[in-house]
Protein backbone atom coordinates (compact mmCIF):
# COMPACT_ATOMS: atom_id res chain seq x y z
CA UNK A 1 0.00 0.00 0.00
CA UNK A 2 1.40 3.77 -0.78
CA UNK A 3 1.75 5.90 1.98
CA UNK A 4 -1.01 8.75 1.90
CA UNK A 5 0.67 11.11 4.60
CA UNK A 6 -1.91 13.85 4.18
CA UNK A 7 -4.71 14.23 7.05
CA UNK A 8 -6.17 11.27 8.46
CA UNK A 9 -9.26 11.75 10.37
CA UNK A 10 -11.08 8.87 12.79
CA UNK A 11 -14.29 8.12 11.99
CA UNK A 12 -16.45 6.61 14.77
CA UNK A 13 -19.90 5.04 14.33
CA UNK A 14 -22.16 3.72 17.21
CA UNK A 15 -24.52 1.21 16.55
CA UNK A 16 -24.86 2.04 12.50
CA UNK A 17 -24.86 5.11 13.19
CA UNK A 18 -22.39 8.04 12.65
CA UNK A 19 -21.19 10.51 14.92
CA UNK A 20 -21.80 14.19 14.21
CA UNK A 21 -18.25 15.20 16.25
CA UNK A 22 -16.71 12.85 13.37
CA UNK A 23 -18.24 14.06 10.30
CA UNK A 24 -17.72 18.12 11.57
CA UNK A 25 -13.53 17.09 11.90
CA UNK A 26 -13.55 15.08 8.47
CA UNK A 27 -15.32 18.74 7.20
CA UNK A 28 -12.36 20.42 8.73
CA UNK A 29 -10.35 17.94 8.09
CA UNK A 30 -10.85 18.52 3.98
CA UNK A 31 -9.90 22.72 4.04
CA UNK A 32 -6.98 21.51 5.47
CA UNK A 33 -6.15 19.06 3.65
CA UNK A 34 -7.14 21.50 0.42
CA UNK A 35 -4.90 24.26 1.72
CA UNK A 36 -2.08 22.17 2.11
CA UNK A 37 -2.79 20.34 -1.45
CA UNK A 38 -2.57 16.44 0.43
CA UNK A 39 -5.10 13.73 0.72
CA UNK A 40 -7.77 13.71 3.35
CA UNK A 41 -8.38 9.75 4.25
CA UNK A 42 -11.04 8.83 6.75
CA UNK A 43 -10.86 4.97 8.66
CA UNK A 44 -14.10 3.56 9.97
CA UNK A 45 -14.27 0.51 12.01
CA UNK A 46 -17.52 -1.83 12.56
CA UNK A 47 -19.68 -4.60 11.58
CA UNK A 48 -21.31 -4.06 8.27
CA UNK A 49 -20.11 -0.44 7.62
CA UNK A 50 -19.51 -0.43 3.87
CA UNK A 51 -22.81 2.16 3.37
CA UNK A 52 -21.55 4.44 5.89
CA UNK A 53 -18.05 4.40 4.64
CA UNK A 54 -19.68 5.51 1.23
CA UNK A 55 -21.49 8.43 3.04
CA UNK A 56 -18.07 9.39 3.97
CA UNK A 57 -16.69 9.67 1.20
CA UNK A 58 -19.64 12.22 -0.15
CA UNK A 59 -18.46 14.29 2.91
CA UNK A 60 -15.22 15.52 1.79
CA UNK A 61 -12.87 11.81 2.00
CA UNK A 62 -10.79 11.40 -0.50
CA UNK A 63 -10.42 8.22 0.82
CA UNK A 64 -11.97 5.58 3.35
CA UNK A 65 -10.75 2.86 4.29
CA UNK A 66 -13.02 0.40 5.78
CA UNK A 67 -12.57 -2.02 8.66
CA UNK A 68 -15.43 -4.44 8.65
CA UNK A 69 -15.30 -7.59 11.13
CA UNK A 70 -18.14 -8.78 13.83
CA UNK A 71 -15.21 -8.02 15.87
CA UNK A 72 -15.35 -4.67 15.17
CA UNK A 73 -18.79 -4.53 16.24
CA UNK A 74 -18.26 -2.46 19.63
CA UNK A 75 -15.87 0.01 20.42
CA UNK A 76 -13.21 -1.44 22.41
CA UNK A 77 -10.33 0.98 22.80
CA UNK A 78 -7.26 -1.71 22.82
CA UNK A 79 -8.63 -3.57 19.36
CA UNK A 80 -9.45 -0.43 18.09
CA UNK A 81 -5.86 1.06 19.08
CA UNK A 82 -4.72 -1.99 17.22
CA UNK A 83 -6.53 -1.64 13.95
CA UNK A 84 -6.01 2.53 13.82
CA UNK A 85 -2.63 2.10 14.93
CA UNK A 86 -2.10 -0.23 11.53
CA UNK A 87 -3.65 1.55 9.31
CA UNK A 88 -1.49 4.95 10.26
CA UNK A 89 1.43 3.13 10.03
CA UNK A 90 0.48 2.09 6.69
CA UNK A 91 -0.83 5.00 5.25
CA UNK A 92 1.77 7.65 7.22
CA UNK A 93 -0.26 10.45 7.42
CA UNK A 94 0.91 14.12 8.95
CA UNK A 95 -1.86 14.76 11.01
CA UNK A 96 -4.71 12.29 12.62
CA UNK A 97 -7.98 14.50 13.97
CA UNK A 98 -10.50 12.48 16.27
CA UNK A 99 -13.82 13.97 17.34
CA UNK A 100 -13.17 14.39 21.11
CA UNK A 101 -16.18 12.19 21.91
CA UNK A 102 -15.90 9.93 24.77
CA UNK A 103 -14.93 6.79 22.60
CA UNK A 104 -12.59 9.21 20.63
CA UNK A 105 -10.73 10.39 23.45
CA UNK A 106 -10.50 6.92 25.10
CA UNK A 107 -8.89 5.74 21.53
CA UNK A 108 -6.29 8.76 20.96
CA UNK A 109 -5.07 8.76 24.27
CA UNK A 110 -3.94 5.28 23.76
CA UNK A 111 -2.96 6.10 19.87
CA UNK A 112 -0.67 8.94 21.06
CA UNK A 113 1.43 6.40 23.33
CA UNK A 114 1.61 3.85 20.55
CA UNK A 115 2.14 6.10 17.95
CA UNK A 116 4.78 8.39 19.74
CA UNK A 117 2.97 11.35 18.71
CA UNK A 118 2.27 14.66 20.24
CA UNK A 119 -1.60 15.12 21.07
CA UNK A 120 -3.90 18.11 21.65
CA UNK A 121 -6.60 17.72 23.36
CA UNK A 122 -10.34 19.00 22.96
CA UNK A 123 -9.01 22.08 20.25
CA UNK A 124 -11.64 24.84 20.01
CA UNK A 125 -9.77 25.60 16.71
CA UNK A 126 -7.37 24.50 14.38
CA UNK A 127 -5.10 26.16 11.78
CA UNK A 128 -2.07 25.82 10.12
CA UNK A 129 1.39 27.63 10.65
CA UNK A 130 2.21 30.01 8.03
CA UNK A 131 5.58 28.76 5.93
CA UNK A 132 6.19 25.43 7.83
CA UNK A 133 2.65 23.77 7.30
CA UNK A 134 2.54 22.59 10.94
CA UNK A 135 -0.72 22.04 12.70
CA UNK A 136 -1.56 24.47 15.51
CA UNK A 137 -4.22 23.47 17.88
CA UNK A 138 -6.21 25.96 20.43
CA UNK A 139 -6.25 24.10 23.50
CA UNK A 140 -8.92 25.57 26.32
CA UNK A 141 -7.43 24.95 29.95
CA UNK A 142 -8.32 25.93 33.21
CA UNK A 143 -12.19 25.83 33.18
CA UNK A 144 -12.08 26.97 29.80
CA UNK A 145 -10.83 30.78 30.80
CA UNK A 146 -7.33 30.38 28.92
CA UNK A 147 -7.01 29.15 25.36
CA UNK A 148 -3.19 27.77 24.87
CA UNK A 149 -1.99 27.74 21.24
CA UNK A 150 -0.27 24.27 20.94
CA UNK A 151 1.94 22.42 18.32
CA UNK A 152 3.41 18.90 18.34
CA UNK A 153 6.95 19.02 18.57
CA UNK A 154 8.24 15.65 18.15
CA UNK A 155 6.58 12.51 17.23
CA UNK A 156 3.86 11.66 14.06
CA UNK A 157 1.63 12.41 13.05
CA UNK A 158 0.26 15.34 14.49
CA UNK A 159 -2.70 14.44 16.84
CA UNK A 160 -6.05 16.57 17.83
CA UNK A 161 -9.42 15.50 19.17
CA UNK A 162 -11.69 17.90 18.43
CA UNK A 163 -14.60 19.55 20.58
CA UNK A 164 -18.00 18.69 19.09
CA UNK A 165 -19.66 21.01 17.94
CA UNK A 166 -16.90 23.86 16.77
CA UNK A 167 -16.92 23.17 13.14
CA UNK A 168 -19.41 22.56 10.81
CA UNK A 169 -21.03 19.37 9.76
CA UNK A 170 -20.09 19.24 5.66
CA UNK A 171 -22.79 19.03 3.76
CA UNK A 172 -23.02 15.69 0.79
CA UNK A 173 -21.37 16.50 -2.36
CA UNK A 174 -21.55 14.92 -5.51
CA UNK A 175 -17.94 14.32 -5.93
CA UNK A 176 -17.53 11.27 -3.94
CA UNK A 177 -13.89 9.80 -2.46
CA UNK A 178 -13.21 6.17 -2.92
CA UNK A 179 -13.48 3.21 -0.19
CA UNK A 180 -10.66 0.72 -0.02
CA UNK A 181 -11.54 -2.09 2.58
CA UNK A 182 -8.24 -2.79 5.54
CA UNK A 183 -6.82 -6.67 5.65
CA UNK A 184 -7.81 -7.68 9.35
CA UNK A 185 -6.05 -10.57 11.10
CA UNK A 186 -8.18 -10.08 14.15
CA UNK A 187 -9.17 -13.51 16.38
CA UNK A 188 -11.73 -13.26 19.21
CA UNK A 189 -9.28 -13.57 22.17
CA UNK A 190 -7.77 -10.06 20.93
CA UNK A 191 -11.04 -8.74 22.09
CA UNK A 192 -10.22 -8.04 25.82
CA UNK A 193 -13.05 -5.86 27.15
CA UNK A 194 -16.79 -7.11 26.27
CA UNK A 195 -19.76 -4.87 26.19
CA UNK A 196 -22.69 -6.38 27.59
CA UNK A 197 -24.95 -3.99 27.49
CA UNK A 198 -25.82 -0.52 25.77
CA UNK A 199 -28.64 1.73 25.75
CA UNK A 200 -28.67 5.01 23.80
CA UNK A 201 -31.26 7.30 23.60
CA UNK A 202 -31.20 9.43 19.98
CA UNK A 203 -31.56 12.97 20.47
CA UNK A 204 -31.03 15.95 18.42
CA UNK A 205 -27.33 16.93 19.45
CA UNK A 206 -26.86 19.84 21.72
CA UNK A 207 -24.90 21.30 19.23
CA UNK A 208 -27.43 20.89 16.43
CA UNK A 209 -30.08 22.57 17.91
CA UNK A 210 -31.42 25.65 16.84
CA UNK A 211 -32.59 27.09 19.84
CA UNK A 212 -32.05 25.95 23.22
CA UNK A 213 -32.74 26.00 26.98
CA UNK A 214 -29.75 25.68 29.42
CA UNK A 215 -30.87 25.01 33.02
CA UNK A 216 -28.13 25.56 35.63
CA UNK A 217 -27.84 25.02 39.36
CA UNK A 218 -30.24 27.42 39.94
CA UNK A 219 -32.93 25.75 38.86
CA UNK A 220 -32.37 23.86 41.74
CA UNK A 221 -33.82 20.33 41.51
CA UNK A 222 -36.70 21.28 39.55
CA UNK A 223 -35.60 20.57 36.19
CA UNK A 224 -39.70 20.01 34.96
CA UNK A 225 -40.16 24.29 34.09
CA UNK A 226 -37.11 24.59 31.90
CA UNK A 227 -37.98 21.47 30.12
CA UNK A 228 -41.76 22.40 29.69
CA UNK A 229 -40.39 25.69 28.30
CA UNK A 230 -38.06 23.90 25.97
CA UNK A 231 -41.20 22.39 24.65
CA UNK A 232 -42.99 25.27 24.12
CA UNK A 233 -40.72 27.21 22.59
CA UNK A 234 -39.46 24.47 20.03
CA UNK A 235 -35.87 23.97 21.74
CA UNK A 236 -33.93 21.96 22.77
CA UNK A 237 -32.91 20.79 26.82
CA UNK A 238 -29.48 21.04 27.58
CA UNK A 239 -27.55 21.49 31.22
CA UNK A 240 -24.33 23.32 32.75
CA UNK A 241 -21.74 20.85 33.96
CA UNK A 242 -22.61 21.03 37.47
CA UNK A 243 -26.18 19.65 37.14
CA UNK A 244 -24.57 16.90 35.05
CA UNK A 245 -22.11 16.28 37.75
CA UNK A 246 -24.57 15.74 40.39
CA UNK A 247 -26.25 13.40 38.12
CA UNK A 248 -29.80 15.78 37.24
CA UNK A 249 -29.18 14.92 33.97
CA UNK A 250 -26.97 13.04 31.68
CA UNK A 251 -23.70 14.22 30.27
CA UNK A 252 -24.42 14.11 26.55
CA UNK A 253 -26.86 17.17 27.46
CA UNK A 254 -23.43 19.46 29.06
CA UNK A 255 -23.12 22.88 27.34
CA UNK A 256 -19.43 24.10 27.79
CA UNK A 257 -15.66 23.10 27.86
CA UNK A 258 -16.28 19.63 29.03
CA UNK A 259 -19.43 19.10 26.66
CA UNK A 260 -20.43 20.70 23.68
CA UNK A 261 -20.50 23.85 21.66
CA UNK A 262 -23.86 25.06 20.74
CA UNK A 263 -24.41 26.66 17.66
CA UNK A 264 -27.87 27.96 18.03
CA UNK A 265 -29.76 31.03 17.19
CA UNK A 266 -31.36 31.74 20.46
CA UNK A 267 -30.16 30.31 23.90
CA UNK A 268 -32.25 30.73 27.04
CA UNK A 269 -30.06 30.22 29.78
CA UNK A 270 -32.15 29.80 33.06
CA UNK A 271 -30.01 29.65 36.65
CA UNK A 272 -26.45 29.62 35.49
CA UNK A 273 -23.74 31.15 37.01
CA UNK A 274 -21.66 32.35 34.23
CA UNK A 275 -18.16 30.26 34.54
CA UNK A 276 -15.58 30.26 31.73
CA UNK A 277 -16.19 26.42 31.27
CA UNK A 278 -19.62 27.45 30.32
CA UNK A 279 -19.41 30.42 28.34
CA UNK A 280 -17.11 29.15 25.85
CA UNK A 281 -19.68 26.94 25.08
CA UNK A 282 -21.73 29.91 24.22
CA UNK A 283 -19.38 31.55 21.60
CA UNK A 284 -21.53 30.70 18.47
CA UNK A 285 -24.57 31.48 19.95
CA UNK A 286 -26.56 34.73 17.79
CA UNK A 287 -28.40 35.79 20.57
CA UNK A 288 -28.17 34.68 24.49
CA UNK A 289 -31.33 35.53 26.76
CA UNK A 290 -30.08 34.93 30.86
CA UNK A 291 -32.26 34.64 33.56
CA UNK A 292 -30.66 34.81 37.14
CA UNK A 293 -31.63 35.80 40.38
CA UNK A 294 -28.42 37.75 41.40
CA UNK A 295 -27.61 40.80 38.88
CA UNK A 296 -24.05 40.32 39.47
CA UNK A 297 -24.01 36.73 38.13
CA UNK A 298 -21.34 36.29 35.13
CA UNK A 299 -23.60 35.30 32.86
CA UNK A 300 -24.87 38.28 32.35
CA UNK A 301 -21.72 39.70 30.48
CA UNK A 302 -22.34 36.94 27.92
CA UNK A 303 -25.88 37.41 27.62
CA UNK A 304 -27.79 39.96 24.80
CA UNK A 305 -30.73 40.17 26.98
CA UNK A 306 -30.51 39.87 30.80
CA UNK A 307 -33.54 39.69 33.03
CA UNK A 308 -32.52 39.47 37.02
CA UNK A 309 -35.33 37.69 38.70
CA UNK A 310 -36.78 34.56 40.26
CA UNK A 311 -36.97 31.63 37.21
CA UNK A 312 -39.42 29.51 39.26
CA UNK A 313 -41.94 32.76 39.13
CA UNK A 314 -41.04 34.24 35.64
CA UNK A 315 -40.80 30.29 33.73
CA UNK A 316 -44.22 29.48 33.82
CA UNK A 317 -45.38 32.52 33.01
CA UNK A 318 -43.50 32.66 30.00
CA UNK A 319 -44.39 28.76 29.57
CA UNK A 320 -48.54 30.08 29.52
CA UNK A 321 -47.15 33.25 26.95
CA UNK A 322 -45.61 30.53 24.78
CA UNK A 323 -48.62 28.44 24.56
CA UNK A 324 -48.01 25.86 27.47
CA UNK A 325 -49.89 25.24 30.73
CA UNK A 326 -47.89 27.00 33.04
CA UNK A 327 -45.64 23.83 33.62
CA UNK A 328 -47.77 21.80 35.46
CA UNK A 329 -46.66 23.96 38.97
CA UNK B 1 -6.64 -7.17 44.89
CA UNK B 2 -4.72 -4.78 44.81
CA UNK B 3 -6.28 -1.47 43.91
CA UNK B 4 -4.01 1.53 42.75
CA UNK B 5 -5.61 4.97 42.31
CA UNK B 6 -3.81 7.62 40.65
CA UNK B 7 -4.22 11.31 42.43
CA UNK B 8 -3.60 14.51 40.54
CA UNK B 9 -2.78 17.80 43.18
CA UNK B 10 -4.60 20.71 41.22
CA UNK B 11 -4.12 24.06 41.94
CA UNK B 12 -7.45 25.65 42.30
CA UNK B 13 -8.21 26.78 39.10
CA UNK B 14 -9.70 30.14 39.91
CA UNK B 15 -6.38 31.16 41.82
CA UNK B 16 -4.24 30.48 38.42
CA UNK B 17 -1.85 32.51 36.67
CA UNK B 18 0.50 31.21 33.91
CA UNK B 19 4.37 32.10 33.71
CA UNK B 20 4.91 33.78 30.23
CA UNK B 21 7.98 32.46 29.63
CA UNK B 22 8.18 28.90 30.60
CA UNK B 23 4.16 28.56 29.33
CA UNK B 24 3.78 26.84 32.28
CA UNK B 25 1.51 27.65 35.10
CA UNK B 26 2.66 28.79 38.25
CA UNK B 27 1.88 27.04 41.31
CA UNK B 28 3.61 29.19 44.15
CA UNK B 29 1.16 31.24 46.03
CA UNK B 30 -1.64 28.92 45.03
CA UNK B 31 -3.79 26.76 47.04
CA UNK B 32 -4.73 22.82 46.18
CA UNK B 33 -6.59 20.70 46.32
CA UNK B 34 -6.76 16.13 45.02
CA UNK B 35 -8.35 16.83 41.76
CA UNK B 36 -12.24 16.60 42.13
CA UNK B 37 -12.67 13.32 39.71
CA UNK B 38 -9.69 11.52 41.55
CA UNK B 39 -11.62 11.45 44.95
CA UNK B 40 -14.37 9.97 43.40
CA UNK B 41 -11.78 7.61 42.03
CA UNK B 42 -10.04 6.52 45.33
CA UNK B 43 -13.71 6.22 46.63
CA UNK B 44 -14.50 3.54 44.04
CA UNK B 45 -11.22 1.67 44.89
CA UNK B 46 -12.40 1.64 48.61
CA UNK B 47 -15.85 0.37 47.88
CA UNK B 48 -14.34 -2.39 45.79
CA UNK B 49 -11.89 -2.86 48.25
CA UNK B 50 -14.87 -3.05 51.13
CA UNK B 51 -16.45 -5.52 48.69
CA UNK B 52 -14.01 -7.49 47.41
CA UNK B 53 -11.25 -7.19 49.89
CA UNK B 54 -7.62 -6.10 49.06
CA UNK B 55 -5.47 -3.60 49.62
CA UNK B 56 -5.72 0.35 48.22
CA UNK B 57 -2.23 2.04 47.09
CA UNK B 58 -2.58 5.97 45.89
CA UNK B 59 0.31 7.29 43.87
CA UNK B 60 0.83 10.49 42.33
CA UNK B 61 3.63 12.69 40.60
CA UNK B 62 4.81 15.81 42.07
CA UNK B 63 6.56 17.61 44.67
CA UNK B 64 7.52 16.58 48.18
CA UNK B 65 5.09 18.78 49.26
CA UNK B 66 2.39 16.68 47.67
CA UNK B 67 3.12 13.96 50.43
CA UNK B 68 0.82 15.48 52.81
CA UNK B 69 -2.03 15.00 50.22
CA UNK B 70 -1.18 11.45 50.07
CA UNK B 71 -1.73 11.23 53.98
CA UNK B 72 -5.09 12.31 53.16
CA UNK B 73 -5.90 10.08 51.20
CA UNK B 74 -4.30 7.12 53.61
CA UNK B 75 -6.40 8.63 56.25
CA UNK B 76 -9.57 8.22 53.63
CA UNK B 77 -8.58 4.67 53.58
CA UNK B 78 -5.31 3.72 51.72
CA UNK B 79 -3.22 1.30 52.71
CA UNK B 80 -0.13 2.72 50.97
CA UNK B 81 1.42 5.60 49.12
CA UNK B 82 4.01 6.37 46.76
CA UNK B 83 5.42 9.94 44.68
CA UNK B 84 6.72 10.37 41.82
CA UNK B 85 8.81 12.77 42.77
CA UNK B 86 12.08 14.38 40.80
CA UNK B 87 12.47 18.18 39.26
CA UNK B 88 12.86 16.55 35.82
CA UNK B 89 9.47 15.74 35.97
CA UNK B 90 8.32 19.34 35.77
CA UNK B 91 6.86 20.86 32.24
CA UNK B 92 5.62 17.07 31.06
CA UNK B 93 2.71 17.02 28.34
CA UNK B 94 0.31 14.13 28.66
CA UNK B 95 2.65 11.73 26.77
CA UNK B 96 5.84 12.35 29.20
CA UNK B 97 3.26 12.69 31.90
CA UNK B 98 1.43 9.11 31.59
CA UNK B 99 5.13 7.64 30.60
CA UNK B 100 6.15 8.73 34.13
CA UNK B 101 3.00 7.88 36.35
CA UNK B 102 2.75 3.88 34.32
CA UNK B 103 6.50 3.54 35.42
CA UNK B 104 5.54 4.09 38.87
CA UNK B 105 2.76 1.84 38.96
CA UNK B 106 4.71 -0.57 37.08
CA UNK B 107 6.79 -1.02 40.18
CA UNK B 108 3.75 -2.05 42.11
CA UNK B 109 3.05 -5.41 39.92
CA UNK B 110 0.69 -7.17 40.61
CA UNK B 111 -2.16 -4.96 40.28
CA UNK B 112 -5.26 -5.71 39.54
CA UNK B 113 -7.25 -2.45 39.03
CA UNK B 114 -5.74 1.06 38.50
CA UNK B 115 -8.36 3.62 38.84
CA UNK B 116 -8.30 7.42 37.24
CA UNK B 117 -10.47 10.45 37.64
CA UNK B 118 -12.07 10.79 34.28
CA UNK B 119 -10.40 14.52 34.41
CA UNK B 120 -8.06 17.31 35.87
CA UNK B 121 -9.55 20.42 36.94
CA UNK B 122 -6.83 22.36 35.46
CA UNK B 123 -5.50 20.61 32.25
CA UNK B 124 -8.78 18.73 31.79
CA UNK B 125 -7.54 16.64 28.78
CA UNK B 126 -8.84 13.53 29.66
CA UNK B 127 -5.53 11.78 27.99
CA UNK B 128 -3.75 10.78 30.73
CA UNK B 129 -5.77 7.31 31.78
CA UNK B 130 -5.98 5.98 28.19
CA UNK B 131 -2.46 6.92 27.68
CA UNK B 132 -1.34 4.98 31.68
CA UNK B 133 -3.07 2.00 29.93
CA UNK B 134 -1.34 2.16 26.65
CA UNK B 135 2.22 2.26 28.50
CA UNK B 136 1.35 -0.28 30.49
CA UNK B 137 0.11 -2.37 27.97
CA UNK B 138 -3.81 -3.15 29.64
CA UNK B 139 -7.23 -2.59 29.17
CA UNK B 140 -8.83 0.41 29.76
CA UNK B 141 -12.47 1.42 30.33
CA UNK B 142 -13.10 5.42 31.15
CA UNK B 143 -16.20 7.56 32.12
CA UNK B 144 -17.13 4.49 34.25
CA UNK B 145 -20.04 5.94 37.01
CA UNK B 146 -20.17 1.82 38.42
CA UNK B 147 -17.74 -0.54 38.98
CA UNK B 148 -18.71 -4.70 40.85
CA UNK B 149 -16.30 -7.75 40.51
CA UNK B 150 -18.33 -10.25 38.70
CA UNK B 151 -16.61 -14.06 38.86
CA UNK B 152 -12.95 -13.61 37.74
CA UNK B 153 -13.90 -10.09 35.95
CA UNK B 154 -14.72 -6.53 36.58
CA UNK B 155 -17.89 -5.14 35.41
CA UNK B 156 -18.20 -1.59 34.64
CA UNK B 157 -20.91 0.63 33.80
CA UNK B 158 -20.05 3.69 31.50
CA UNK B 159 -20.99 6.78 29.12
CA UNK B 160 -20.89 7.04 25.65
CA UNK B 161 -22.59 9.70 23.75
CA UNK B 162 -26.20 9.67 24.18
CA UNK B 163 -26.58 6.76 26.49
CA UNK B 164 -24.15 4.30 28.44
CA UNK B 165 -22.74 0.76 28.06
CA UNK B 166 -22.01 -2.19 30.62
CA UNK B 167 -18.19 -3.48 30.05
CA UNK B 168 -16.91 -6.63 31.62
CA UNK B 169 -13.25 -7.31 31.61
CA UNK B 170 -10.08 -9.35 32.89
CA UNK B 171 -7.93 -7.47 35.62
CA UNK B 172 -5.57 -6.16 35.24
CA UNK B 173 -7.37 -3.56 34.01
CA UNK B 174 -7.37 0.66 34.02
CA UNK B 175 -10.73 2.14 34.58
CA UNK B 176 -11.38 6.15 34.51
CA UNK B 177 -13.54 7.27 37.16
CA UNK B 178 -16.40 9.80 36.51
CA UNK B 179 -16.71 13.05 38.39
CA UNK B 180 -19.12 12.94 40.83
CA UNK B 181 -20.65 9.58 40.40
CA UNK B 182 -19.78 8.81 44.38
CA UNK B 183 -19.79 10.97 47.79
CA UNK B 184 -16.02 10.19 48.99
CA UNK B 185 -16.25 9.60 52.52
CA UNK B 186 -14.15 11.77 55.11
CA UNK B 187 -10.53 11.12 56.23
CA UNK B 188 -10.90 9.21 59.77
CA UNK B 189 -9.38 10.72 62.74
CA UNK B 190 -7.07 8.24 63.96
CA UNK B 191 -6.02 7.26 60.34
CA UNK B 192 -4.94 11.10 60.10
CA UNK B 193 -3.10 10.64 63.51
CA UNK B 194 -1.64 7.99 62.38
CA UNK B 195 -0.73 8.61 58.57
CA UNK B 196 0.73 12.28 59.85
CA UNK B 197 2.99 10.74 62.53
CA UNK B 198 4.08 7.17 61.93
CA UNK B 199 3.17 6.18 58.53
CA UNK B 200 6.33 6.35 56.06
CA UNK B 201 5.41 6.88 52.25
CA UNK B 202 7.50 5.45 49.47
CA UNK B 203 8.91 7.91 46.90
CA UNK B 204 10.37 7.37 43.45
CA UNK B 205 12.84 9.52 41.37
CA UNK B 206 13.81 9.54 37.73
CA UNK B 207 16.71 7.07 38.07
CA UNK B 208 14.61 4.94 40.31
CA UNK B 209 12.20 4.86 37.50
CA UNK B 210 15.15 3.92 34.82
CA UNK B 211 14.57 7.14 32.61
CA UNK B 212 16.93 9.35 30.84
CA UNK B 213 16.13 13.11 31.63
CA UNK B 214 15.12 13.34 27.73
CA UNK B 215 12.73 10.74 28.55
CA UNK B 216 10.42 13.25 31.37
CA UNK B 217 9.33 16.53 31.38
CA UNK B 218 9.63 19.28 29.17
CA UNK B 219 11.94 17.23 27.31
CA UNK B 220 9.93 14.00 27.13
CA UNK B 221 7.17 15.74 26.13
CA UNK B 222 5.36 15.88 22.10
CA UNK B 223 3.83 19.02 22.49
CA UNK B 224 4.52 22.40 23.37
CA UNK B 225 2.74 25.48 23.72
CA UNK B 226 3.31 28.37 21.88
CA UNK B 227 1.45 31.02 22.87
CA UNK B 228 -1.47 32.08 25.40
CA UNK B 229 -4.54 34.17 25.31
CA UNK B 230 -7.39 34.36 27.08
CA UNK B 231 -10.77 32.85 25.56
CA UNK B 232 -12.43 35.87 24.06
CA UNK B 233 -16.33 36.22 24.18
CA UNK B 234 -18.39 37.91 21.63
CA UNK B 235 -19.57 41.27 22.02
CA UNK B 236 -23.32 41.25 23.65
CA UNK B 237 -25.77 43.56 23.68
CA UNK B 238 -25.95 42.81 27.98
CA UNK B 239 -29.64 44.94 27.72
CA UNK B 240 -31.32 44.34 31.23
CA UNK B 241 -35.17 43.89 30.82
CA UNK B 242 -36.61 45.55 33.64
CA UNK B 243 -40.14 46.04 34.51
CA UNK B 244 -43.10 44.08 36.32
CA UNK B 245 -43.51 40.29 35.64
CA UNK B 246 -45.58 41.05 32.73
CA UNK B 247 -43.19 43.29 30.81
CA UNK B 248 -40.53 41.00 30.94
CA UNK B 249 -42.37 38.19 29.85
CA UNK B 250 -44.08 40.09 27.26
CA UNK B 251 -40.45 41.21 26.22
CA UNK B 252 -39.03 37.51 26.23
CA UNK B 253 -42.20 36.30 24.02
CA UNK B 254 -40.82 38.77 21.47
CA UNK B 255 -37.69 37.59 21.92
CA UNK B 256 -38.31 33.92 21.52
CA UNK B 257 -41.02 34.29 18.80
CA UNK B 258 -38.42 36.53 16.72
Amino acid sequence: MSKTGGVFVFIEQTDGVLEDASLEVLGKGREIADSLGVTLTGAILGDGVGELAKQCAHRGAHVVIVADSPLLKNFTPETYNNVVAKMVKDHDPDMLLIGATHNGTALAGMLAVRLGAGLMAHVVDLEIEAGTGTLLGSVPGFGGSIVAVCKCKKGRPQMATVRPGVFKLPQPTEEAGSVESFPLDLKPEDLRCEVVERKIERGMSVSKAERVVVAGLGCKDNLALPKKLAEVSGSSFCVSRPLADKGAAPKHLVVGSTGSSLNAKLAIVVGVSGAAHFTSGLRNVETVVAVNSDPNAEIFKHADYCVVGDASKLVPRLISELGGSGGGT
Amino acid sequence: MKHVVCLKVTPKIEQIKFDEQKKTIIREGVENEINAADKNALEAALKLKDSAGGTVVVLSMGPPSFESYLKLAVAMGADDAVLLSDRAFAGADTFATSRVIAAGIDKLRPFDVVYCGEASADGSTEQVPPSVAEWLGVPHVSYVSELAVVGDKVRARREITNGHEVVEVKPPVLVSIQLGCNSPRFPDFRRKRWADTEFKLKTFNMQDLGFAPTDVGLEGSRTEVTGLSRMRSPERKREFINGAEEEITRRLVQIVRG
